[in-house]
């Protein structure tokens, strides 16, 4: 591969890659936090509205709902969205209703007389959102996140099969020119192995974060062993049901139903 | 037929469903062999986490982590176009299957994995105390304690391989996304033939999800 086809595919595709997975990520966070707080509110018909909306789009895949926007929402809506925002959107949507399934499980895995505190201090629902149950859930969420953000980065993939110029659509083109295959998606899965890792770094780092800012001791520093380490052994419980569309009751409550995980959500 | 505009057109409908049909089979054929498949290999990948050397350990374990940590897709056009240089002819169909049932194989992995890990450690001893062989502690005891946990786990994947099937369209597979696209292009009503596709997926993927749920109270106490 000549420095010619770095400059101009290679590297444009990756800045794209790493655009759509920012944007993307945002979009689904606040999508996560939205849907995933909704289905704890009072409400029955706000709960129905957002177990609804995690249904639809965790049934969906997530290529066939970028196709849809892509393709029919201009036909359906009468407008057309840049094809770069049209995969963010999709890609948002689609990852964020997993993301709402994460919030839920550690919102509901705050021990309930913390609940029950705030409604003693006669804190507002929104107060005690905010105040009381969100900062012990967040630190709760991040191992889940950062497994499901790892997803979402391979997930920008699919952007290719649109022709957005991201690295997979890299090289599409890098293959065309030069023909060496085995070179070039070798490669390819490198940058994203790389990219990957780089998220799972930083991922770790705001947990720990999160953890001292709420008084929880984060894991010491280790050897080389854990530093290596891709996802963490506490996100097992949410990444299996991350993976499918079982609404399971909470991440944590399957976890600790399955038997299969060592704590989950509920360490 | 109107050619593309705004308006739902059943007559669309009615002329994609015996492709939808086709589909379909495609779709099922590629997600039950990339099951088995998946099943396993990931069953090979966890046993050989606990391999009694680090010199399999190691290597299986940063295969294995590499898979899971890059996309499917990208792996796919990989075994796609880097397979015939080496030599080696599969149809589409078949390195789709490939494809989805090697990246799916380190996820169940994982789940084997923590199955087999949630066997009490008195099976282990109790196997041990009755003078069982290596292979028969594996195959009588701690085997089959450990995938009835998992099963509803690994029912999970099944439904997520399902809605990435559609990447097969990728490279050519006629499975439903490729199908409607195919019926979009000649007809240019995208709208009727990708909508029927994604319904369809909402179709299949929450009854599956209910029916895990279940699966999951009756075999997990």
């Amino acid at each position: 591969m000549t420095a010619g086809l770095w400059e101009h595919w290679v590297l444009p595709g990756i800045w794209i890659t790493v655009q759509l997975t920012v944007y993307s990520a945002a979009l689904a966070t606040a999508v996560a936090f939205g849907i995933g707080m909704a289905r704890t509110h009072r409400s029955r018909a706000v709960r129905f509205f957002a177990a609804f909306y995690t249904e639809v789009f965790r049934g969906v895949s997530a290529l066939i709902l970028m196709f849809w926007i892509f393709f029919v929402l201009p036909q359906l809506a009468g407008w057309a969205l840049v094809p770069m925002w049209a995969a963010v959107l999709a890609l948002g949507l689609s990852y964020g209703a997993y993301g709402a399934e994460i919030v839920r499980g550690a919102l509901n895995a705050v021990a309930p007389a913390q609940r029950e505190a705030g409604v003693a201090l006669s804190f507002t629902p929104w107060q005690r959102m905010r105040l009381v149950l969100l900062p012990q859930a967040v630190p709760e969420m991040i191992p889940s996140f950062c497994n499901l953000l790892v997803e979402l980065l391979k997930g920008t993939a699919l952007v290719s099969l649109l022709g957005i110029g991201d690295v997979s659509f890299a090289a599409y083109l890098v293959r065309l020119a030069t023909t060496e295959s085995a070179q070039i998606y070798s490669i390819t899965l490198v940058i994203y192995f790389v990219l990957a890792f780089l998220l799972t770094r930083g991922m770790k780092l705001l947990e720990r974060r999160a953890k001292a800012g709420i008084g929880q001791f984060p894991e010491p520093r280790q050897g080389l062993g854990p530093w290596l380490r891709f996802r963490q052994p506490s996100a097992k419980s949410s990444e299996l049901s991350t993976a499918g569309v079982t609404a399971t009751s909470s991440a944590a409550g399957s976890a600790g139903a399955t038997g299969v995980t060592g704590g989950g959500a509920a360490r | 037929m109107n050619h593309g505009t705004d308006t739902w057109d059943w007559g669309a409908v009615a002329d994609f469903m015996p492709h939808f049909w086709d589909g379909v089979l495609v779709t099922l054929q590629a997600l039950v062999l990339g099951s088995l498949i998946a099943f396993s290999l990931g069953l090979v990948w966890a046993l050989a986490f606990r391999a009694p050397t680090r010199f399999i350990r190691w290597p299986v374990g940063l295969i294995t982590e590499f898979i899971r940590n890059t996309p499917l897709l990208v792996q796919l056009f990989f075994l796609f176009f880097v397979l015939p240089e080496w030599n080696i002819q599969f149809s589409a169909e078949t390195t789709g299957t490939l494809a989805i049932g090697l990246h799916y194989s380190t996820y169940t992995a994982q789940v084997y994995r923590a199955g087999i890990e949630a066997v009490p450690v008195g099976q282990w001893e109790a196997a041990k105390a009755l003078s069982l062989s290596y292979p028969r502690t594996w195959t009588a005891v701690i085997l089959p304690q450990a995938i009835r946990r998992v099963v509803p786990a690994l029912g999970n994947y099944v439904i997520a391989m399902l809605k990435d099937t559609p990447l097969l369209s990728g490279i050519g597979v006629l499975e439903l996304l490729q199908r409607s696209r195919l019926e979009a292009a000649q007809t240019f009503q995208y709208t009727e033939a990708l909508t029927v596709v994604g319904v369809a997926f909402i179709l299949i993927a929450y009854p599956s999800s209910l029916l895990l749920r279940a699966l999951e109270r009756r075999l997990v106490r």
